[in-house]
């Protein structure tokens, strides 16, 4: 299928242009992902862990919940209103890099963006809600408003990756003379093969990131010896959740590379470094590909890749030979960002399993020192695989837009001066950026409402104790003074 | 109407809403540069607390935008942004300064951060004025980049409906800070906001006044548009509700003039999209010839429906709380945690539950059951089955290991 070298020919319209920079305009829009995907995580995965946190508060009566989900919450909406910004950047430079791209296929996909439009809306809403809310609605009316975070965090993410998996998976319409017609929106987006495994896997994926990069900060603070019960809770509900959905994330990604096999065989060759096409291909291991269409350095695994990607030891894996040179992805670009994606998410598993295993033997947490330091590290290694894991699938892609339909280059823009545009986009990012980690570290340092203080100078003591102690004093009750957003006085 | 017409009547809707809501954002630090004196900082303040619970939901106006012109006017939507390219990205990368100005503004006062707020309060109006005003005056045709990159909105419409945009902004956050201030009781800083909004509603008037006079030079087919018929009649309620809310301020009435002044800014883009009617990218493109096969269309406007089913409820929840002063500080009931706290002693202080074997026996076979099936099915209900079962036992595992976890850490740190 993705043999011809130009299946789409061009409309009168919208014809292939010269574009000089097109490698520009890729690395543009894939900086503008990398900077958003992070965010989404935040927006997908951390409601869930504020409302449990604040959900355990609840249940118990017992402050330092509370305590960790306020704070949350405000890193929450900090890092939603980048994820908001960045995500309207997106949606300019979809129009602004890739007109052909949106000229010609808007009508199939964008009923979708449609559907994340209003996802976001109810998720700008109701955070606004939950994060103002704060003791000003009825604790459980409170609880309940951050449900649709929840929600349309997970149905913005649906919708979007709904049109990702459309463009690897294209299907929906017909293209006669040029023309696209017979547009089928809702079975192009919602009736595609691709579109579960990859929003599981990158469900999950949001779930790891946040889950590590939360739990890293306080693993951080046990490395420093603040350890009273504050902040050994917000480091093990985010670590549980990591440490559960990381191994799970194994089985998820073998789904979406048996559907990549399936749908996708140059991606998954190039994933690979997969010249000819083999009966019971090996897996090789690191190594660089080279322009003699070899892998040099690499370590060979006997009939891996047959038994991974198809489940049969000796089942046939399709080559890079059977296409045209023009027709394949960057081969090193794509297998190295895979071998990384899976060897941070084995790592990953690794250390998820080391955590549970003593928590199922031991009941305890680990006492090494290299068991924080791992978790610090997790965090970041996460992200990274998550980055890995986009330009698999998306530099896997290439040089198709629409997966063997349409190509990049007929995509592009052909205005000039493109490359301005990206320098200037740089020059606001670092200033966003800037201020992102200036606010969170500013909330970090913010003195911990003083029943929590209390609570950790108490030692060893039972929470409900201490708690008790300081709710007795009149007005500790609003004592989350300290910690309520409220405009400038956060600082203290 | 045709239903190729809805998604345009739709868009239009969408950029009254973003002008009316999104635009006192960006008018807003304006003001706070412009503050001097003592009071320089209570209008810095006020001006924080009344835009952050709203302006993310404010933006995703334009989003909503963006999707319905690429969906029902695919082509459209690929000539406005390949053309127009320079000023939607300056305009956008505003978009994200001003966001810069929200997030670090809820902890301090930076002066860089005022500075690139304030920057972007001017440039990303402007710019996005600019757009229309090259759309208006015919110089986006059909196709990518077929366009002049610079004059299409370095011309006479473009600066004027840019200048328009910038002074409409400033004069809306002067008029709504002004309510907000009269509704927390500070008659003097809603003065203060008063005679900024009276100043800025009287400058907009001008320039938009002028700026008839260039569509006429620049702009003939919009210009006729708005002169005769419907779009005269339009251009005069415009103007009848611009010099209501004059009088309205000049008369303390805040609350009411909020709305005529709303009234004011959807009349004008009203009278864009009757001026151009029945073209979508004058002089030649339509919005029959430009729309998306129908049942796109259908699709679209059925997506559409669903999402206001769940939007307008939850809009008028967002805004019933500010605007009732709700979020205000120690505005409004404060509830302080009647469940935790009694008369200064704890209720219901509880320890969590431990898990049951059971529950975590059997949510393990389930994982393990699901886990499996993911595995020996290619495809099919059974792989569908089993991922189900797995991510439904991974969510179940969660809570109740991280209940457990969390119960224990109430206990003393070991070591």
């Amino acid at each position: 299928m993705a043999s011809a070298s130009q299946v789409f020919p061009p409309t009168d319209a919208f014809p292939a242009v010269d574009q000089n920079y097109l490698l520009e305009a890729r690395q543009m829009q894939a900086l503008s992902f990398a900077m958003h995907i992070p965010l989404v995580c935040f927006g997908v995965a951390f409601p869930a862990m504020v409302i449990f946190m604040e959900w355990l508060g609840l249940r118990t009566g017992k402050i330092h919940y509370t305590a960790i989900a306020r704070r949350w919450s405000k890193v929450m909406i900090t890092l939603f209103a980048a994820g908001v910004v960045t995500g309207t950047l997106l949606s300019f430079e979809l129009g602004i890099l890739w007109p052909g791209f949106m000229s010609v296929f808007g009508d199939v996909f964008g009923l979708a963006f449609g559907l994340e439009g209003f996802s976001f809306f109810i998720e700008a809403i109701f955070i606004a809600i939950y994060v103002y809310g704060w003791d000003r609605l009825s604790p459980r009316k409170h609880l309940l408003t951050g449900i649709p975070v929840m929600v349309s965090g997970l149905t913005g993410s649906l919708m979007v990756i709904a049109v990702n998996a459309w463009m690897n998976n294209p299907s929906g319409f017909e293209v006669v003379g040029g023309e696209v017609t017979d547009v089928q929106p809702w079975s192009a987006l919602f009736g595609n093969g691709h579109l579960w495994p990859q929003l599981t896997h990158m469900y999950l994926a949001a779930y790891v990131v946040v889950g590590f990069l939360i739990a890293g900060v306080y693993a951080f603070s046990w490395l420093k010896g603040r350890r009273s019960a504050y902040f050994r809770t917000a480091m093990v509900v985010p670590l549980a959740i990591a440490c559960l959905a990381a191994p799970t994330q194994i089985l998820i990604g073998d789904w979406a590379a048996r559907t990549v096999a399936r749908d996708q065989p140059i991606k998954l060759a190039s994933f690979e470094g997969l010249y000819k096409t083999t009966k019971g291909a090996p897996e090789t291991v690191l190594g660089w590909y080279t322009d003699e269409n070899t892998i040099e350095y690499g370590i060979e695994i006997p009939k891996l890749l047959s038994l991974l990607a198809y489940h049969d030891p000796n089942a046939t894996v399709q080559g890079l030979e059977t296409v045209a040179e023009e027709d394949r992805p960057p081969i090193n670009v794509v297998r190295i960002a895979f071998q990384t994606m899976v060897a941070v998410g084995t790592g990953l598993a690794a250390l998820a399993a080391w955590f549970l295993f003593s928590w199922w033997r031991r009941k305890r947490l680990p006492r090494s020192k290299w068991f924080y330091r791992a978790v610090i590290a997790a965090g970041p290694a996460a992200v990274v695989a998550l980055i890995a894991g986009w330009v698999t699938t998306e530099v896997g892609r290439q040089p198709w837009v629409v997966y063997g339909v349409m190509r990049t280059e007929e995509a592009v823009s052909g205005a000039d001066g493109i490359v301005f545009g990206y320098a200037a986009l740089v020059v606001v990012y670092v200033a966003l950026f800037t201020a992102v980690f200036w606010v969170l570290r500013k909330l970090a340092r913010t003195p911990l409402p003083p029943e929590i203080v209390a609570l950790e100078h108490a030692g060893g003591s039972r929470v409900d104790a201490a708690g008790l102690r300081v709710n007795e004093r009149p007005g500790a009750g609003s004592g989350g003074g300290t910690d309520r957003k409220g405009g400038g006085d956060g600082s203290g | 109407m045709d239903l190729a017409d809805i998604p345009v009547l739709l868009m239009l809707i969408g950029i009254a809403a973003y002008v009316v809501l999104a635009g006192a954002d960006f008018g807003s630090p304006f003001w706070t540069l412009t503050a001097r004196g003592e009071r320089a900082g209570e209008i810095r303040e006020q001006t924080h607390r009344s835009m952050a619970p709203v302006w993310e939901a404010n933006h995703v106006w334009l989003i909503f935008v963006l999707v319905v012109c690429w969906t029902a006017y695919p082509e459209v939507f690929g000539s406005i942004f390949s053309t127009l390219w320079i000023p939607l990205i300056v305009g956008c990368l505003g978009i994200i300064m001003r966001a810069v100005g929200y997030v670090v503004g809820g902890y301090a006062t930076r002066r860089w951060v005022t500075w690139m707020a304030t920057v972007a309060s001017f440039v990303t109006p402007f710019m996005f004025g600019a757009v229309v005003g090259g759309v208006v005056s015919g110089r986006v045709p059909v196709g990518n980049a077929e366009g002049d990159i610079i004059s299409s909105w370095l011309n006479p419409t473009s600066m004027t409906i840019g200048v328009v945009a910038v002074t409409l902004c400033a004069y809306l956050a002067a008029v709504y800070l002004a309510a907000d201030a009269d509704r927390k009781g500070r008659a003097d800083l809603a003065d203060a906001f008063r005679i900024r909004g009276l100043a800025a509603g009287v400058v907009t008037g001008l320039v938009a006044a002028a700026g008839v006079v260039v569509l006429r030079e620049d702009s003939r087919f919009v210009y006729e548009g708005l002169t005769s018929g419907l779009g005269l009649a339009d251009l005069a309620v415009s103007a009848v509700a611009g010099i209501v809310t004059l009088g309205l301020l000049a008369l303390r009435r805040f609350p009411a003039a909020r709305y005529t002044a709303a009234a004011a800014v959807v009349t004008i883009v009203a009278g864009w999209g009757i001026a151009q009617s029945p073209y979508i990218l004058p002089p030649d493109l339509t919005v029959a010839e430009a729309a998306a096969a129908d049942n796109v269309l259908i699709g679209l406007l059925v997506a559409i429906a669903i999402g206001l089913l769940i939007l307008i409820p939850s809009l008028l929840l967002l805004y019933g709380l500010v605007l009732a002063g709700r979020f205000d500080p120690a505005g409004g009931d404060v509830v302080d945690h009647p469940d935790l706290v009694e008369g200064g002693t704890a209720v219901h202080l509880t320890d969590l539950d431990l898990p049951k074997r059971r529950s975590v026996g059997l949510t393990i076979l389930v994982a393990t059951t699901g886990a499996a099936m993911t595995l020996v099915f290619d495809d099919g209900a059974g792989l569908y089955a089993g991922v189900a079962m797995l991510i439904g036992a991974l969510a179940t595992g969660c809570v109740l290991l991280a209940i457990s976890l969390a119960a224990r850490q109430d206990e003393a740190p070991e070591g």
